[in-house]
């Protein structure tokens, strides 16, 4: 379908897209790469009277090393994150996971902060964000403030930025050496969205695991980290038998899967456990 | 009306567009460019991709006034001189095609992803076109036209480099 008519604005600066998304208030809406914006306008699923394009911003683009951490603009391709040498050293998960969304098409357009903004429980990059206690970097006219990835995802679709605010880039900590990684995913179709997904960061000293955290895509409305989990593969060894396992069989503890045309909730729920344990392994080196 | 302008399949397009315009429809219904399919309305199908500077891009998911400024290729623009792009010859040996609506956007995603790997494994190829969809071929011969066009046009450019 042919989306209904708004305005469009194209901002030359982080400062003129903020003054105009001042001037026209909660009509308008940010546009960044429109790879999840443009299918809900032919849809027509949404109404914005102005958007904002940030496509030209381009202090919002770039992937900078900052010591113990790394900053990732939001306009950043998930192309340009996939291919950055600094983010496939310093913070493997990232790149992992954005491998796995969508398509290379998809990939040359869509952006980091458009994926995190936009909040979707089924997207990939919110459990990541989740697992690496990432930080929101967002701007208003006011000044900036930043957000712990704990308080940014309030519910379906919805972010704790205000309407005027932009996100203007995530900063993502450095978690030093000895840690391991991976994202699982699971879909029906290849460019398919996770119907779950669990993002694993394992840390092992000696044999056993000393610290790990867990995020899980669509196993509600937002992401969430299973804690149940990170606690019991605390001193776990990987190589034991089953115990990775038995910790994985937590996964699905305080969680509220959905239910939609791709699963049932207590089917989620075992995808929740069976993949967190795929996933443990696997950070764990012991897949 | 935004004023834009493009440069699509070497010519040079000024053109005043409402906002909502989407590349797809610009390329189709103004400039007459009807070799580039709508197959979905979902973002999922790729027929409509083209290479937007360079790289794949879906034309049905981004707005006219977005590639303002850009060099877009389509499938219409890949031929010189009337000789085919060695893809398009690769496509047509292979037989990778039936109905051919997905074509114009495999053969520009084919020639994407030999950007990042100009001589990719069966593997690479297949999820180089996760993004396009067949519902003709069952894309093995897809996956064989991309492996030969990928040998022609590096052999064509250690020919260019050598001669
Ligand atoms: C076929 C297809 C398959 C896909 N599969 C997956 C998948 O498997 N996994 C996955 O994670 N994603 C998937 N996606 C979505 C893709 O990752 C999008 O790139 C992403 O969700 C949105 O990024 P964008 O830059 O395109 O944002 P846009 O579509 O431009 O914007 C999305 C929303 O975020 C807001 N927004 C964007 N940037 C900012 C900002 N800087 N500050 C404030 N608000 C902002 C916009 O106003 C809008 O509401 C898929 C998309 C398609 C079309
Ligand atoms: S028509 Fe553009 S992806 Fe299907
Ligand atoms: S040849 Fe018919 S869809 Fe591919």
């Amino acid at each position: 379908m042919i989306p209904a008519s708004f305005d469009y604005v194209r901002a030359s600066s982080l400062d003129e897209a903020l003054a105009t998304l001042r001037e026209h208030g909660e009509e308008a809406k940010v546009l960044a790469g429109g790879q999840s914006l443009l299918p809900l306008l032919r849809l027509r699923l949404a109404y914005p009277g102005t958007l904002v394009d940030l496509g030209r911003v381009e202090e919002l683009r770039g992937v900078a090393d900052r010591g113990d951490h790394v900053l990732i603009g939001a306009m950043t391709t998930h192309y340009e994150v996939v291919t950055s040498p600094v983010v496939r050293e310093h913070c493997p998960l990232v790149a992992l996971a954005t491998a796995t969304v969508a398509d290379p098409a998809v990939r040359h357009r869509g952006t980091f902060g458009g994926s995190l903004a936009h909040a979707d429980p089924a997207g990939d990059l919110p459990a990541v964000a989740r697992a690496l206690d990432m930080e929101f970097v967002a701007r208003s006219p006011e000044g900036e403030r930043v957000i712990p990835a704990a308080d940014f995802f309030l519910d379906y679709l919805e972010t704790a930025l205000d309407p005027g605010e932009i996100l203007t880039g995530v900063r993502v900590p450095k978690l030093g050496p000895g840690w391991g990684f991976h994202y699982e995913k699971f879909h029906r179709t290849a460019q398919a969205w996770a119907i779950v997904g669990v993002a694993a960061a394992v840390r092992r000293s000696g044999g056993a695991v000393e610290e790990a955290r867990v995020a899980l895509t669509n196993m509600g409305p937002v992401p969430v980290r299973a804690i149940g989990v990170e606690q019991a593969v605390r001193g776990a060894d990987p190589g034991a038998n089953g115990a990775l396992r038995a910790a994985a069989e937590r996964a699905d503890e305080d969680t509220d899967p959905p239910s939609d045309l791709h699963a049932r909730p207590d089917y989620r729920r075992h995808l929740a456990r069976v993949l967190t344990r795929r996933a443990l392994l696997a950070a764990a080196g012991a897949a | 009306m935004p004023r834009i302008s493009v440069t699509v399949d070497g010519i040079r397009y000024d053109e005043e567009v409402e906002p909502r315009l989407l590349l797809v429809h610009l390329l189709r219904d103004r400039l007459g460019k009807t070799g580039t399919p709508i197959g979905c309305d979902t973002s999922n199908c790729g027929a409509c991709t083209v290479l937007l500077d360079g790289r794949s891009a879906k034309s049905c998911s981004i707005l006219a006034v977005q590639a303002d400024g850009c060099d877009i290729v389509t499938i219409e623009g890949l031929s010189t001189d009337g000789t085919w792009h060695p893809m398009q010859r690769a496509f047509h040996e292979e037989h990778a095609l039936q109905c051919g609506y997905c074509t114009p956007g495999m053969i520009l995603a084919a020639i994407d992803l030999l950007h990042d790997d100009p001589d990719p494994s069966e593997e690479t190829i297949r999820e180089g076109l996760e993004g396009n969809l067949c519902r003709c071929t069952g894309y093995c011969t897809i996956v064989r036209a991309v492996r030969r066009g990928a040998r022609e046009m590096s052999r064509d450019q250690e020919g260019a480099a050598t001669s």
